[in-house]
């Protein structure tokens, strides 16, 4: 699992780079939504058959991460909207 | 869904995930990558949910509809409130984390000893203190950006502040490293809310020494905390997808702080340990001169005789929404054939990249925004630099000022423009405190007023002469 975090650490440095210096508001708000992907986490606390205690701290991360996937992505979508050429 | 199939669909989630990324290279496929990310997210959702062990989906699909709720107003803020809500959605990130990691650890817990291995022991303390850190330091900086009264806008220092924070950090890991030895032990539960506690009054200490001028760093760096919350969340759940994407939101927010402090030359610990405000020493105006105000008039004119104007906008455009009055401006300067072009500090404004938005918000061409690299070269060239709002990053005393707590930063030259006019809301210093001789210089003159006014007056002016 450290080997899948090192080999992926080095795609992202590599990735991110790249990316255009315009960019880099619209870049934080779409890695915010990806980092959203807490949300795996949260469902499977959430959902298994756990006491109900903890399947409301699941909820509660759930509803946390629903939020910036949605928020993050559609303000992503709407800021790159704005960048036009001419 | 079989254990093999949901690894399938991790597989691909993590490789849309990559694209998504890698087509924000280029403002052209840009929204490609906002699609592949958002289908990546779809997919790993609905793969981890489709699994037979998930139950309770009613009180899951109400979650999720309070999320939408939620988040889609804060999806429609103004692009000025940007690195609010991005603080913000820092903060819901860094919960998420600190809830699910102290979720787990209570649920096994009850599993007893053979459950908390050492190894998901030390993966639960890591993703609980880095996702409560996330919490309170992203909400107390969202609270400082969105200026609310209880929350200290100038950055708060006392004796001995970087040592307390030290211990607290010393008595985290103290008590982290006790669990991780005895996790069932009858005082662990104690010793867990303890870190928590810790980890949650860590990330408020953390942020109130931090000044304005130091948040674009900052928010990078918490950008890289909740990727790495993540990542560890990964680790105690052995899931995949979570420690990729994590790991890519991580290497983001760490390449994004890197480039940041640069643009400041300042290091890492001293952008966290620094107080940037406090170091700042007093200095008399005073002594370096007087300023000298222009009407809108003459700069009205001056400009137009101009062959090559370029622009310097700071925060105050955006405190001030003065961007589409910008773009009038803009337009104007252009139908007469003037050149004019954006010079862009990578520190300008509250985060990475605010300014940019701002400026695409307002319909300006990409192409007319210059990095400070490109810029500088042409600046000798320039016959107007027009300041809007912005100070430090234009300030000379960073090239040539030893004493100077901004000395070594690299700035925008506009100092080596021809003439330059300077839109500034008041006489006071800028937010870290520091005079600034481009306001003296003897081809600096001085607009005060409103960046949105003034720029609406100077529009004014050349639109009656062009008798439009």
């Amino acid at each position: 699992m450290v080997f899948v975090f090192l080999l992926s650490a080095f795609v992202g440095l590599g990735v991110i780079r790249r990316v255009s210096r315009l960019l880099y508001t619209p870049l934080m708000s779409l890695t915010n939504a990806i980092s959203a992907i807490a949300v795996v986490g949260a469902i499977l606390v959430a959902g298994p058959d756990y006491p109900i205690e903890i399947r409301v701290l699941g909820l509660i991360a759930l509803f946390a991460s629903v939020t910036n996937i949605v928020s993050g992505f559609l303000i992503t979508d709407r800021m790159l909207k704005m960048f036009k050429k001419d | 869904m079989s254990p093999s199939f949901v690894e399938l669909f991790y597989l691909v989630a993590t490789a849309l995930f990559v694209f998504s990324l890698h087509w924000m290279n280029d403002p052209k496929t840009a929204r490609r990558g906002v699609m592949a990310g958002a289908s990546a997210m779809a997919i790993g959702m609905a793969a981890t949910w489709f699994q037979p062990f998930v139950q309770n989906h009613g009180w899951m699909v109400l979650a999720v509809l309070a999320g939408i709720a939620v988040g889609w107003p804060l999806s429609r803020v103004s692009l000025t409130a940007a690195p609010q809500r991005t603080a913000l959605s820092h903060a819901f990130g860094g919960l998420a984390a600190g809830l699910v990691g102290t979720a787990k650890y209570f649920a096994w817990l009850g599993d007893g000893p053979e459950a908390l291995t050492t190894f998901r022991m030390i993966a639960i303390i890591a993703e609980v203190i880095l996702g409560f850190i996330t919490f309170t330091g992203s909400l107390f900086a969202a609270g400082k950006l969105q200026e609310l009264n209880w929350v200290p806008q100038r950055p708060v220092t006392y004796f001995g502040q970087n040592i307390f924070n030290g211990l607290l950090l010393l008595a985290a890991i103290g008590m982290g490293s006790m669990l991780v030895n005895d996790p069932t032990s009858e005082i662990a539960p104690l010793l867990f809310g303890g870190v928590v506690v810790i980890a949650l009054l860590f990330g408020i200490l953390l942020i109130i020494p931090i000044g304005g001028a130091d948040m674009p760093t900052v928010i990078a760096i918490l950008n890289s905390y909740a990727g790495l919350a993540a990542v560890a969340m990964g680790f105690v759940l052995e899931n995949k997808l979570l420690i990729t994407a994590g790991a890519l939101d991580g290497a983001s927010g760490l390449i994004l702080s890197i480039i940041m402090c640069r643009a400041m030359n300042r290091s890492y610990m001293n952008v966290l340990f620094g107080a940037f405000g406090s170091v700042a020493p007093p200095q008399e105006g005073g002594e370096q001169g007087e300023y000298r105000a222009d009407t809108v008039e003459s700069a009205s004119q001056i400009m137009e005789q101009a062959n090559h104007v370029v622009i310097i906008p700071g925060y105050g455009m955006a405190v001030a929404q003065a961007q589409h009055k910008v773009r009038e401006l803009y337009d104007q300067l252009m139908k007469r054939g003037i050149d004019v072009k954006f010079a862009i500090h990578p520190v300008a404004g509250r985060m990475p990249g605010h300014m940019n938005v701002l400026l695409a918000e307002a319909d300006i061409p990409y192409t007319s925004l210059l990095e400070m690299d490109e810029i500088n070269g042409e600046m000798p060239q320039c016959d107007v630099a027009l300041v809007v709002g912005a100070n430090d990053v234009v300030n000379p005393a960073a090239r040539s000022d030893e004493s100077s707590p901004i000395y070594g930063m690299p700035i925008i030259d506009a100092d080596k423009a021809r003439t330059i006019f300077a839109i500034k809301r008041s006489k006071n210093p800028g937010f870290a405190g520091i005079d600034n001789g481009l306001y003296f210089d003897e081809k600096t003159w001085m607009l005060f007023g409103d960046a949105k006014v003034v720029i609406g007056n100077l529009v004014k002016e050349l639109t009656g002469e062009s008798g439009l």
